[in-house]
């Protein structure tokens, strides 16, 4: 009976301990709540917000691009796709049969559906085809009924209207790459579309807007259950170019089928009114996505589709150079205003013998007659006296040997020698035969065709320090003065107006009269390869029986009117053949147009 | 007040009468509370609708109080001499379900009675501290203490332990374990051997590892460490802490708790109830819930001190402590602090077996209660 006493002690002992392990565990679980709740409750808020909260940005608009008349470059229109919902479809696959019967779908385009549908859940909308035209629209919701799942969603692209005439300038938009740099959710969004050329790229922020943000509650599934919140974004601001959509056009068709550049500019403000790089690419093509094969094709073309020749090119400028040799000889006192000099068809520097284009000589010439026929001997005989270090020092004030920076990618600078560069540059001291072949833009001297319209420009507007630009130019009072004389700018300018207007002038075949306006200029043809002594010795080879990228390139500068000029312009053909026979005509033809419709007159329609 | 244990003499019948009269009413006030709260959330699990769960549980746990009823209406003595019986007749049930079980394929274990699935590991919880409860009131303290006296008793705890592991069902296996061993140690059986079982356990540990099913040692493995598969495994202790944390002090209110109705909660309705009810009522409602609970348990502790019997005093606490082991090892399984083992919380989570059986054990608690006076011997 003792024992058994102590059996019920024990037992009330043991209880009481365990009874205090049950509170003591309680007490545990409460320490747990607290931490969770009240300590780590920030924390799992957010969490819980992150789970039930998915964020959707909406889309901008993308600004668009006018022209100086408000004539459309770039806009966006209605991209119409289709897409299903597998959950909507009682059987996919009977769906997308239907559906191919409408319209047929590729065996990689079904493969694409198929896969997607995998991947996703079946209440996200899946992609079948996208820009479908209004017909095919039409169809798809006449059969509605044999399609269920299938919905229409409306979605919108870059259009350009001008296509390849205006691509190097505007450029185009094309999906976020890996190299992007993703300053902005916006790129994240799968199929977003940023400027990757031109204009697009240049002036991407202010054309991409900014994004709204819409805020959705979700549940486990990631279905959609209520819309919580709707910031607005902001549509791209529309821009206006200085271009002429008109002149553009006419410029580009001018080209026909040569390769090469034209860039028109006003000689007062320097506003760029066409900007052509021939030939060109699609935009429309690259903003839905090249084929292997389009892209191989535009790669392996001969003539550079994709490069831009206006900027991205360096010629000699060749004959073209010599109205800044002459400026830097009279600058230079190497020559005066009636100098005169003798050309035999050849001069010696040593031994060493240079020619002029025509074999025969031109007899005595003065500065106007030696532009006019663009007699190479007497330009030798200028450079030599003046030196190439006074030639590269005026060539750089007329815009030569340095980038312009107008805001397109890849732009090169050119390149005005001098006798510090040789140096530097092969370690070498400056021939005086340089000097000879400098004089006459043939050698190291290489610029681009927009150098070549903006030291025209330049020569135009009696020594105005224009800088070509996109952007509508509101005030031409502060554009600085060069430091060139008038008369010698004037001497210049009698010699390109001879060119073209005298007989005998390069490009005497070009000339045209608009309401008493003309136009003067200067030819340039470059050699793009060395001609041999047998060639001398046989007698010239005509441009056109050589293989294309054989033949000269022709180049031709010319402003207009000539009396008071309004528009400058430089005219490039690659392996043209002669300045005068094919840079001289495609010049002419634009600038009459220039001042047919006079756009710079008309100046009121620019708004910004 | 009338007080009908000072009139009857001692160790008599009571009449049905005086034993309602002896009811702890505020015991059963705080079993309807809990059950009350259950009803109310399962009614917020379904976005506020009686269907499916909320309507059902009422109706269980209408007829879980009059089971309680029943059991509480039982003469202890009865419970006692039945209690072998009964411990034979839920073995013999475990073995049925044991052998239907692998003939049926995979896990089965319940038995179908057609209106219900009687599941035998849940009446085992109850018939091994009745069992037990007899074992120890008829041994003296000399057999406790010896090895050979605590033999019978450890085979009557590890048969069917091992049963209902290898259904498997290691939770309520676990669970039996426990509430043996608490018994064990209540009753006296020296604190040696609990170490000497403590350092056996932890050298069979590996071998018992090899025994484990993927899925359990995926449990194991992952309550380590959740972030190891969040979209698998882990994902249910993430979400179940982001749903807890996420409710703060106040909660969400009710049927706005944002994680337990986009389903990021996965059985917001069963084992995790208790996670949905922290994220719509905060901490204020779960440790209200744990108070109700730390009651029934104390109120379960003054049961056994007022029994007059040994086997009394032994069910009380063996209930008490199954009951303890089913709140404690479900909220501390939400709030993280074990791994995921399928332990509902009682009252509260949606479930017939573990109602019934549960108000079957607060029944016998009951009974002891009203029994309390009634001395017997070892018989």
């Amino acid at each position: 009976m003792n024992r058994d006493n102590d059996k019920g002690k024990i037992l009330i002992k043991r209880s009481l301990i365990m009874a205090g392990c049950k509170v003591f565990v309680l007490l545990l679980i409460i320490l747990r709540l607290y931490y969770l709740q009240v300590y780590q409750a920030d924390k799992f808020k957010t969490l819980a917000d992150e789970n039930r909260i998915s964020t959707r940005i909406l889309l901008p608009q993308r600004g668009i691009i006018y022209d100086r008349n408000h004539e459309i470059l770039a806009t966006n229109i209605q991209n119409f796709q289709a897409l299903i919902v597998a959950e909507q479809a009682p059987n996919v696959q009977e769906t997308l049969d239907a559906f191919k019967k409408i319209m047929p779908l590729s065996e990689a385009e079904e493969e694409r559906i198929k896969r997607d549908l995998k991947r996703n859940r079946s209440f996200v909308p899946i992609k079948i085809k996208d820009n479908l035209t209004w017909e095919e629209v039409a169809k798809i919701q006449l059969h509605a009924e044999d399609l269920p799942g299938i919905i229409i969603d409306e979605g919108l692209n870059r259009y350009y209207p001008y296509a390849e005439i205006m691509a190097p300038v505007i450029g185009y938009v094309a999906s976020v790459s890996e190299s992007d740099v993703k300053d902005d959710p916006l790129l994240e969004i799968p199929g977003f579309k940023i400027g990757k050329s031109g204009i697009e790229k240049f002036l991407e922020q202010k054309l991409r807007g900014k994004g709204g943000i819409l805020k959705l509650e979700v549940n486990a599934y990631g279905r959609v259950m209520k819309e919580i919140e709707e910031t607005e974004g902001v549509h791209g601001e529309n821009v206006v170019l200085t271009l002429d959509a008109r002149l553009q056009q006419k410029a580009y068709e001018a080209f026909g089928d040569e390769s090469g550049a034209a860039i028109l500019l006003d000689v007062n403000s320097g506003e760029i009114l066409a900007f052509v790089s021939t030939p060109s690419f699609d935009p429309n093509a690259f903003t839905q996505g090249l084929s292997q094969e389009q892209w191989n094709s535009l790669i392996n073309n001969e003539r550079h589709p994709l490069t831009n020749k206006a900027i991205q090119g360096q010629y000699s400028p060749g004959s073209v150079f010599k109205p800044l040799v002459a400026i830097a000889g009279l600058e230079a006192g190497a020559i005066k205003p009636d100098t005169r000099h003798f050309c035999a068809g050849k001069m010696f520097v040593g031994d060493h013998p240079f020619h002029c284009w025509k074999r025969v000589g031109h007899g005595y010439l003065s500065l106007v007659e030696a532009l006019q026929h663009s007699c190479d001997i007497y330009f030798y005989e200028t450079a030599q006296r003046t030196g190439i270090d006074k030639i590269a020092e005026v060539a750089r004030r007329f815009g030569l040997g340095k980038a312009i920076n107008i805001g397109l990618e890849n732009e090169k600078s050119g390149l005005i020698p001098d006798k510090d560069w040789k140096l530097a540059r092969y370690g070498e001291p400056w021939q005086v035969g340089e000097s000879l072949i400098a004089g006459i833009g043939q050698g190291y001297v290489l610029v681009t065709p927009l150098q070549l319209a903006v030291m025209t420009a330049r020569i135009a507007n009696g020594g105005y320090e224009v800088t070509p630009t996109f952007f509508p130019v509101k005030n031409t009072s502060n554009i600085k003065k060069i430091n060139v004389a008038k008369e010698h700018l004037n001497i210049v300018k009698d010699g390109m107006y001879a060119v073209v207007n005298v007989p005998g002038g390069t490009a005497w075949a070009s000339q045209f009269v608009y309401n008493d306006q003309r136009m003067s200029g200067k030819t340039g043809s470059v050699q793009v390869r060395r001609i041999s002594l047998k060639e001398r010795q046989t007698g010239v080879i005509q441009q056109k029986d050589l293989p294309w990228k054989y033949r000269d390139h022709a180049i031709f500068i010319a402003y207009a009117p000539a009396d008071k000029p309004k528009y400058a312009l430089a005219v490039l053909v690659e392996h043209g053949g002669g300045g005068s026979s094919v840079a001289a005509p495609i010049a002419a033809k634009i600038l009459k147009e220039s001042l047919i419709l006079d756009p710079v007159s008309h100046n009121k329609s620019i708004v910004q | 007040m009338y007080k009908p244990y000072e009139t009857t003499f001692r160790g008599q019948k009571l009449s049905i009468k005086e034993k309602l009269m002896n009811i702890s009413f505020c015991y059963v006030l705080f079993i309807c509370i809990l059950a009350a709260i259950g009803i109310v959330m399962l009614y917020s699990a379904a976005n506020g609708s009686w269907r499916p769960w909320a309507l059902n549980q009422l109706m269980r746990f209408a007829v879980g109080v009059g089971v309680m009823l029943f059991f509480a209406l039982i003469d202890i003595r009865l419970l006692l001499r039945y209690a072998y019986l009964f411990y034979f007749g839920t073995l013999f049930l475990l073995i049925v379900v044991e052998i239907t079980g692998h003939v049926g394929m995979g896990a089965q274990r319940w038995i179908n009675f057609g209106f219900f699935k009687l599941q035998p590991s849940e009446l085992m919880k109850i018939a091994i501290v009745l069992a037990l409860a007899r074992y120890f009131h008829t041994s003296s303290l000399q057999t406790i203490e010896s090895i050979k006296g605590i033999f019978p008793a450890l085979i009557m705890v590890l048969v069917p332990a091992g049963l209902v592991i290898i259904q498997p069902d290691l939770g309520t296996g676990l669970m039996l374990l426990f509430t043996a061993t608490a018994i064990f140690f209540v009753v006296g059986v020296q604190l040696w051997k609990f170490a000497l079982l403590g350092v056996g356990a932890i050298i069979c540990m590996p071998i018992a590892w090899a025994f484990l099913r993927d899925y359990q040692k995926d449990r194991v493995l992952t309550f380590l460490n959740p972030e190891r598969d969040p979209l698998g495994a882990g994902y249910h202790i993430i979400q179940s802490k982001i749903a807890l944390g996420s409710g703060g002090v106040f909660g969400k209110g009710f049927l706005k708790g944002t994680q337990s109705h986009l389903n990021f909660l996965p059985e917001k309705h069963t084992d995790f109830i208790y996670t949905m009810l922290s994220e719509e009522w905060g901490m204020v409602g779960a440790v209200f819930v744990i108070l109700i609970n730390f009651c029934i348990i104390a109120y379960g502790y003054s049961f056994a001190l007022k029994s007059s019997s040994y086997f009394g005093k032994v069910v009380a606490i063996g209930l008490t402590t199954n009951y303890f082991l089913y709140v404690s090892i479900n909220t501390a399984m939400v709030l993280g602090l074990i791994p995921v083992v399928g332990i509902p919380l009682p009252l509260i989570s949606y479930g017939g077996t573990v109602m019934l059986s549960i108000m079957a054990s607060f029944g016998i608690l009951l009974s002891v209660y009203i029994n309390r006076h009634i001395q017997f011997g070892k018989e």
